[in-house]
This record gives C-alpha cells, structure tokens and sequence, in this order.
C-alpha cells in the first residue's frame, strides 16, 4: 500500500517553518518561509517524523492524509 | 459576431432575445429529466468556465448526492478580464441560459436556481432579470439573482458558494466539494453560464448534433473572446477543433503582424504566432499539447508591443487579485510581480531573472485555490516565449522590441 501524503491548508498555514524542520527529508520553506512539500507519499521510516511534525504544527495546518487522492 | 449554435439567430449585438422569439426560433424545451445526464454524458460537453470538466460527470455527482435539495448555481462572474463571451451571452440569450438552469435543476433535482453575475456585468444582470420576468411562475418563483464582487477570484467554485453562504466571494480551502457541502449545506452544481446554454441546445437537438458541430474528435461549438491586433475584436463563435488561425480570420484577421496569442486568459498562457495559428481550439487537444483553452480567450500580441512589458502587467495584476488567504500566493505573486517589474520597466536586480525561473516552478499547487497555479502557468509560458526578450531587458536593462524599432 502507498504510504500517506502530507498536505497544508494553505489559509491556516502561516509560515512558522516548524515542519521544515522537524522534517527536513520531506518540507522545505521557499523564500518567503513557507512549507514546499515533495509531492510524494511519505516513505515507511518516516511516517512517525510526518506525523509527529502535524501534530507540532500550531495551527493545525499540517496534515497527514493516508491513501493516494 | 456569427454563431453557430449558441450565437445564430438574430445578432447579439441587437441586445436581448425575448421568451417569444425565442420560442418561436428554438422551440419549447423538452422535458427531460435524468435521462439528459446521460445525452450529456455521450455529447462530450465540457465546462466552458476554464476547467473544462465533463458537464454530465458533474450533474451526476450533484444528482446522486440529492438529499436536502440541491442548488443549482448558474455562474456568470466573468473574472477574467479580456473575456467578454459570458456577458454577451447572457445579454443577448438570457432565455437559453435559463433554460439551461431549468434543465440541470431537474436533472439534479435542485428546488432553487441562483443566477451569480458580476455584479459590473450591469446589461447581463437586466437581460437575466427581464427574462426572468418571462419565465413560468414557478420557475421565477425558485431562482433569486445574486450579484458577485467584482474581482478575479469571485467565479471560482468555492468562492461562489462561500459568497452565498457568508457573503465573502473568497475561496474556501478544500474539502468539502460544493457538490458535498456547498450552498446552505446542500449540494451544489456550480456551472458556467456557457454549459448551461450549450445543455439547452443537447437537450433540444441531441448529442449526435452537438459532437457533429465539432471539427474532428472535438465535440460542439465554442464561444470565444478575441481581442488585440485583430481587425475585428469581439465575441466570436466557431466549431471546436477549428484552428486559433481560423477563428482569426473570423474576427477579420491580423490588424498588425503578430508577435504572439494569449491563449485562454490571464490563467492560460502564451504560445509564439507561427505556433499558435495551427493549434486546435479544443480543451482536452490543447492540454495534450501543453496549452489551455482556458474561458476561450484569444488575444494577440502585435510586434510592436513588448511582451515583457505586457507580462508584468498581468501578473501585477494577478498578484493584486490575490484574496489574500494563503502565504505563498500572497507574497509569492507579489514579489514575482515586483521582479517582472523590475525586468520590464525600471532595470532588473542580478537574479531576478533567475528567480523567476524557480518561482514560476514553485507556486504552482500552494494556494486553498488554483490563483497561484494560474499565475505559475502563466509566468513560465512568458518566460519560454519571451525568452529571448527577457535576455535583452535582463542584460541591458531595456526594451528590445524599441531597440529595433530604433535600428
Ligand atoms: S508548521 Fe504549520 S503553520 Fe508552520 S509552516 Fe508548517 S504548516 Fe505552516
Ligand atoms: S490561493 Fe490566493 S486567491 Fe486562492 S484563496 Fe489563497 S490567497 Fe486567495
């Protein structure tokens, strides 16, 4: 089975950058600091830093969605 | 202005077809329930407000939903500023798109039609009222106007319905679908005034007609916006399929030589003069291809006038119809505008150029709504055709197309 994908609400979001760095492998900021995401399900290994980088999230902007869309 | 389905008749420019007339020229409309869904289904017609989404996969995906009452949501924002088609429609067949509301609120088995127009679109919202006034009590009684803010984004989807709801014609982020949750709760077909009337017609003549109106394997007609060195800008209806070329020599060809067409709007992109004449005016050929028919628009950049100086223009545009919701769009569009700026008028920092290559890449996807992936799209198709333009303004700071006027 593909793994979850992580998606940002994009209205929520507003640029803390916490996620890029709890997860660097996956969330890089772009120049005005917010969240570039690789559009790709999230590897096995790092399932447990996807979810534990939504859950840090302040405003609940990231997410972590299982299945493909 | 000729038509071919949607435009024949008397021309629109003689202003408001009334219930008589068009009675008396179309005939009265059957009454299909359901079973249009699937004459839409074989018909192939595509939502003509830019997405160009199968309209029987649309309607079946409300109809299946039904519980509390679907909405039937006739949209006639036309946000885009060089599109002009949804007006003159609107203007001059009110009768047709209402008739084309009447059939999807049967179909989906919607209690309530709204008919959301721009609310500068002043000459559509007075048709729509005055053709109202000519319809069966009971349809009247079912269809309120609302009139839309005035800026870009009103006509998305979600911003449509989020105006009804809370009266803020902003985007809302996704999910649900309109057609889950739209307006009041209740499922919602949002759909353009365009495939509304384009639906009268099918269900009237057929979807054998309708695919038999297109050229080759595009189904119908199409109503298009030509604009620019044309000798003859205006509303313009041609078979799908048909060429970019030919619909220009139906708007009286080049009134100047051509450098490049905007094809589809602020939300398609450029494609350079001896590519665009032979491209087939047809959504899905022109994706397969790359490019977008987008609402239709077909604008043409003369020679004279520096693409450059043109591009900034509309992403600074873009940028200020930004709804301010989502960050990367916001300061994304803001500063790819400031650096297009730059470029075009007062003399590029080092990177700009450079930056804009990565940026056109980057805010493709980042916004609750598709306005940054618009303006992406949008940007890189300038910085591919106008690339060696770019160059020029990048290393000299100034204008090519006066450099050679100069020379
Ligand atoms: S942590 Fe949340 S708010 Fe901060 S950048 Fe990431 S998604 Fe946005
Ligand atoms: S992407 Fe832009 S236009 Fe769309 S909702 Fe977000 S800020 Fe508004």
């Amino acid at each position: 089975m593909e793994g979850p994908t992580l998606e940002v609400d994009r209205i929520r979001c507003d640029g803390h950058g916490l996620c890029a760095e709890l997860l660097p492998e996956l969330i890089r900021l772009d120049d005005w600091g917010y969240p570039l995401v690789r559009p790709v399900p999230v590897p096995g290994p790092l399932v447990g830093h996807a979810r534990r980088a939504a859950a840090a999230c302040p405003l609940l902007a990231l997410r972590l969605r299982q299945g493909s869309r | 202005m000729t038509g071919l389905s949607l435009l024949s008749g008397p021309d629109p420019r003689a202003g408001m077809e009334t219930a008589a007339a068009h009675l008396s020229r179309l005939g009265p409309l059957p009454s299909a329930g359901t079973e249009l869904i699937d004459l839409l289904d074989r018909s192939d017609l595509r939502g003509r407000g830019g997405a160009a989404f199968p309209v029987g996969r649309k309607w079946r995906s409300v109809a299946e939903r039904g519980g509390s009452g679907p909405v039937v949501l006739v949209n006639g924002a036309e946000g885009e500023p060089l599109s002009r088609k949804d007006r003159v429609l609107m203007e001059a067949r009110p009768h047709l798109v209402l008739d084309g509301a009447a059939l999807a609120a049967r179909a989906t088995g919607a209690g309530e039609v709204v008919l959301y127009v721009g609310a500068e679109h002043a000459g559509a919202v007075s048709a729509l009222r005055r053709a109202l006034a000519e319809r069966p009590e009971a349809e009247r009684r079912s269809t309120r106007i609302a009139t839309a803010p005035a800026r870009y984004v009103s006509g998305e989807e979600t911003a449509a319905v989020h105006f009804l709801n809370e009266g803020v014609a902003l985007p809302t982020s996704l999910p649900p679908r309109p057609y889950e949750r739209g307006a009041d709760g209740r499922p919602t077909l949002v759909q353009n005034v365009e495939s509304l009337a384009h639906a009268a017609m099918i269900a009237r003549h057929g979807d054998r007609w309708f695919r038999d109106l297109g050229r080759g394997e595009a189904a119908g007609t199409a109503l298009l916006t030509l604009s620019g060195a044309v000798a003859v800008p205006g509303v313009l209806e041609v078979a799908q399929g048909s060429t970019v070329g030919e619909a220009v020599t139906g708007g009286g060809g080049l009134g100047a030589p051509a450098r490049a067409v905007l094809l589809g709007g602020y939300f398609g992109g450029w494609v350079a003069a001896e590519q665009a004449w032979g491209l087939p005016l047809d959504a899905p050929a022109l994706r397969d291809r790359g490019h977008s028919l987008g609402c239709g628009v077909v604008a043409v950049l003369p020679e004279h006038r520096c693409g450059v100086v043109e591009s900034a223009r509309i992403i600074t545009y873009l940028a200020e119809q930004s709804a301010r919701q989502c960050g990367p769009c916001v300061f994304g569009l803001r500063a790819a505008a400031a650096a297009m700026h730059r470029l075009a008028v007062t003399g590029a920092e080092p990177d700009d150029l450079e930056r804009l290559r990565r940026w056109s890449g980057e805010l493709s996807g980042r916004g609750a709504c598709h306005h940054p992936d618009g303006a992406a799209g949008f940007l890189l198709s300038a910085l591919r055709v106008f690339d060696e333009e770019f160059l020029h303004h990048h290393r000299r700071g100034g204008c090519s197309v006066r450099a050679r006027e100069a020379a």
